[in-house]
């Protein structure tokens, strides 16, 4: 990246980026705006601790703070984590399975930029007449109750981005079904690479329900239908099905790959082979199958009866077998081996009392009676921070000092790291152990603020001092990887000494052809295989070198996007009876459907890259290495 | 690949369509959308079942009384003539038989158009009766059960143009037939959408 970036001006540069379809590009966009988002998402969550850090604070009124709260929610789901791991999937998992770039690369770029704008219409809400406020499950009793655009500008942005994601998971699975190297059976494929697998099958069937459900909404706010009125025979009860029938696979989208990178990170620094690998890819499978049949564990306290209680609390309770499953293997993966600790180790180890802490309440609230005490109060907000924060945002820091020197070529600082480490995790457990007690004591969630006498003053002041630490540990963050980027130490194919998988015998950052030749898997780990007999290169290979295949960059991905965005508008402001909406919807779709023509109708035969040029990359590649 | 590579019916392969690792790639991911296509109409017929004849106090439609048998039967058997059509288009670009396969899929277009049409027929009528989108739960529902698949035709007409168009002078080669046979699963989804919508929404709701 660096290298090409000094050759060529900013302009090109940012150009080269913006119209790219090669996968690690892309990852880098999902990184930047991943982070951006996430960043966002944090600034609102430490709003809201300071307007529950005492009694009858007046930090936030109580409009803004529901708009504070339900954007904190939307924005840390759809708009940072998912993207986030987006990032990670398109930067390793190609190099993974030994293939030159994603299925469909036209599309993985379509994917981000939908995704982009999705988010970014979104968060224009805040300046456009305020924020969507009812809470990121955006219920319909609610939603439709909400007077301001803000409901309106998270359907259209999550239908949107919605799009970006559901085309990112068929062009995932697609890639892992047809493009694996020669020898990547299935049961070869590095676990990574199994859950991108897995949380992309859930994508392909969980993101359709919640388009619909959005659709309705959208329909119903702006266009005059009647799914969710109940006035006009409507049901509310239709929105929070179709919404959990996409809301709890999402929660498997998003821990799943979590899981996948802490099954690379135990082995790696254990130096040790997977315990039971073949019992955690099912495990992936049996978590991902179960997703489905649980989402009215949600809706306990709707009323849906005793029967459809008692199913749903059964089939959930179910789910911690496989996961159960997962805890032991990565323990005993660790038992026995010669273990570093290094940052990602140390977020993986940290990981385990985290997620089995949120498991656990998980597993507390299955219990449907039991449900009926604990649901919308503080111990719930306790449960998903612990699964999530626990679970995915630690996979996500983890991941992003593992994988930075394979993205960027060179190393995150190992001491900054462990600083943000402890800074993070310590202020994790401040800030959400307590908040179970909380909840215990009644205090409901999304309330935004408390009274004096009620008791909770000093719990929830625990609690803002823990999200203090938390910040303090993003910043140090984000300090090490501007020093980093500043010293650009460069680093080779294998910094970690450890890399078991094939991303890891490849230059740190790989070519933009991924590999010169296509590698011969010869099993499990294969990179490790390769380095224990002794093999210099790392791998052998399929093929002799030879002319390379690549597609060429575009921007109508970026022109399609952004026609849904300018659509969006049309729609938002449909209901207000200005006289330029229905035109601007229709000069935005045809902007979006024009430029889905024009693609269609263009050949985009890609180029070649030629065998000698090859050679003299390779050469060039193996001097920079032994710098 | 090379584009202006010309195929007689002796070189032209068994699976034109799955010839290319792009048409390989191609054919495995349209199966993955159509399988995420079956989410989103299941969602809308689990909507439209709970919301079936629901309305304000005192709707005067309900599904028995507004349904008409006769000139949705007419539309079914068209959609699933042109679907036939169709599988003979695709008979003829796996005998790489160019001039037969447009002839086809032009006939297959033409049922599609006719099909449409019957559907903007039936939903104008129903519009001047007094049921509207907006005229309750149930007719949001409807229209946008129905409505959604209308467009799927839409967009199948368009996608089904193009292609017969944009290809008109070249032929057939190992990087458009792939094109070719998308298009042609699309429709037969789009057609198998409808025996559903036929039966759920217009069968049952005449009986019950």
């Amino acid at each position: 990246m660096s290298s090409i970036a000094k050759k060529s001006g900013f302009g090109a540069t940012v150009w080269d980026y913006i119209t790219s379809v090669d996968h690690k590009k892309i990852a880098i966009l999902y990184l930047i705006s991943g982070g951006l988002f996430f960043l966002i998402g944090g600034i609102e969550a430490m709003m809201i601790r300071i307007q529950l850090m005492k009694a009858g604070n007046d930090f936030l009124s109580a409009g803004t703070y529901n708009e504070v709260m339900t954007m904190h929610g939307t924005t840390m789901i759809f708009l940072a984590a998912m993207p986030l791991l987006l990032g990670f999937m398109n930067a390793i998992m190609p190099l993974q399975i030994g293939a030159r770039d994603v299925a469909f690369p036209f599309l993985n770029s379509l994917g981000f930029w939908l995704f982009f704008f999705g988010g970014i219409f979104l968060n224009l809400s805040w300046f456009l007449g305020g924020a969507p406020d009812a809470g990121w499950t955006n219920y319909a009793s609610l939603a439709l109750a909400s007077e301001s655009h803000g409901i309106d500008f998270y359907a259209l942005g999550l239908t949107i981005s919605g799009f970006g994601t559901l085309i990112s998971g068929i062009n995932f699975l697609v890639t892992i079904i047809n493009m694996r190297a020669p020898g990547m059976t299935y049961m070869r494929m590095p676990l990574f690479t199994w859950t991108t697998f897995v949380a992309s099958a859930l994508i392909l069937l969980a993101f359709p329900p919640l388009t619909i459900a959005i659709f309705f909404m959208v329909f119903d706010r702006m266009f005059g239908s009647h799914f969710f009125d109940v006035a006009a025979g409507g049901n509310t009860i239709i929105w929070e099905h179709l919404f959990w029938i996409f809301g709890h696979p999402e929660v498997y989208i998003l821990i799943l790959p979590a899981f996948g990178i802490f099954s690379e990170i135990f082995a790696i620094f254990s130096r040790k082979r997977l315990f039971g690998y073949t019992a955690l890819v099912f495990a992936t499978i049996l978590i991902g199958f179960y997703g489905f049949m649980v989402w009215a564990h949600h809706m306990f306290t709707v009323g849906l009866g005793p029967t459809a209680n008692a199913i749903f609390a059964l089939a959930t309770m179910i789910i911690a077998v496989p996961t159960g499953v997962k805890i032991f293997n990565w323990l005993l993966t660790v038992w026995g081996g010669n273990v570093s600790f290094a940052t990602p180790m140390l977020y993986a180890v940290g990981f385990i009392p985290s997620f089995v802490a949120g498991g656990v309440t998980g597993v507390m609230q299955a219990i449907a009676p039991l449900d009926y005490q604990l649901h919308d109060s503080y111990f719930i907000v306790a449960h998903f921070h612990y699964v999530i924060v626990g679970g995915v945002v630690l996979a996500i820091f983890a991941a992003t000092h593992l994988y930075w020197p394979k993205m960027f070529g060179t190393m995150l600082s190992e001491k900054l790291g462990k600083i943000t480490f402890w800074l993070f995790f310590i202020g994790f457990h401040l800030t959400f152990f307590i908040q179970h007690f909380l909840g215990l004591m009644g205090m409901p969630r999304r309330v935004y603020t408390f009274g004096a006498n009620q008791g909770w003053d000093l719990f929830n002041a625990i609690s803002s001092v823990g999200a203090i630490f938390m910040a303090l540990g993003v910043i140090i963050m984000l300090v090490n990887i501007v020093l980093t980027t500043i010293k650009n130490e460069r680093v080779g194919n294998d910094p970690w000494g450890d890399g078991r998988t094939l991303e890891w015998a490849i230059p740190s950052p790989p070519p933009f052809y991924n590999f010169a030749q296509t590698p011969l898997v010869r099993g499990l780990d294969t990179y490790w295989i390769e380095k224990m007999e002794g093999n210099k290169e790392g791998m052998i290979y399929a093929e002799p070198l030879g002319d390379i295949h690549m597609p060429n960059n575009s921007f109508i991905p970026v022109v399609m996007s952004f026609g849904l965005f300018v659509a969006s508008f049309g729609a938002l402001y449909h209901p207000d009876g200005y006289s330029w909406t229905i035109p601007v919807l229709v000069i935005g779709l045809l902007i979006t459907f024009g430029s889905m023509l024009l693609r269609s109708l263009k050949d985009d035969l890609g180029f070649h890259i030629h065998k000698e040029d090859l050679i003299k990359d390779r050469e060039g590649v193996k001097t920079d290495g032994h710098k | 690949m090379d584009i202006n590579k010309k195929y007689t019916p002796q070189s032209w392969p068994d699976h034109p369509e799955t010839a290319t690792m792009e048409g390989k790639n191609k054919f495995v991911g349209f199966w993955l959308l159509l399988a995420a296509e079956s989410v989103t109409f299941a969602s809308l017929f689990a909507t439209y079942l709970a919301l079936k004849d629901k309305g304000p106090s005192g709707m005067e439609f309900t599904a028995a009384g507004l349904f008409e048998l006769p000139l949705v039967f007419a539309m079914t058997m068209i959609l699933l003539t042109s679907s036939l059509t169709s599988v003979y288009a695709m008979y003829h670009m796996k005998n790489h038989n160019f001039k037969s396969m447009q002839a086809w899929l032009a006939v297959t277009v033409l049922l599609g158009a006719a099909f449409l049409g019957l559907e903007i027929y039936e939903f104008n009528h129903y519009v001047h009766l007094g049921f509207g989108f907006t005229n309750s739960a149930f007719s949001s529902a409807f229209y946008t059960l129905v409505g959604t698949h209308g467009a799927h035709v839409v967009f199948g007409l368009g996608w089904f143009i193009a292609l017969m168009v944009r290809n008109a002078k070249r032929g057939l080669n190992t990087y458009n037939a792939p094109k070719f046979f998308l298009v042609s699963l699309y429709w037969h989804f789009i057609d198998v959408v409808w025996v559903f919508i036929f039966t759920v929404v217009y069968l049952m709701g005449v009986i019950g």
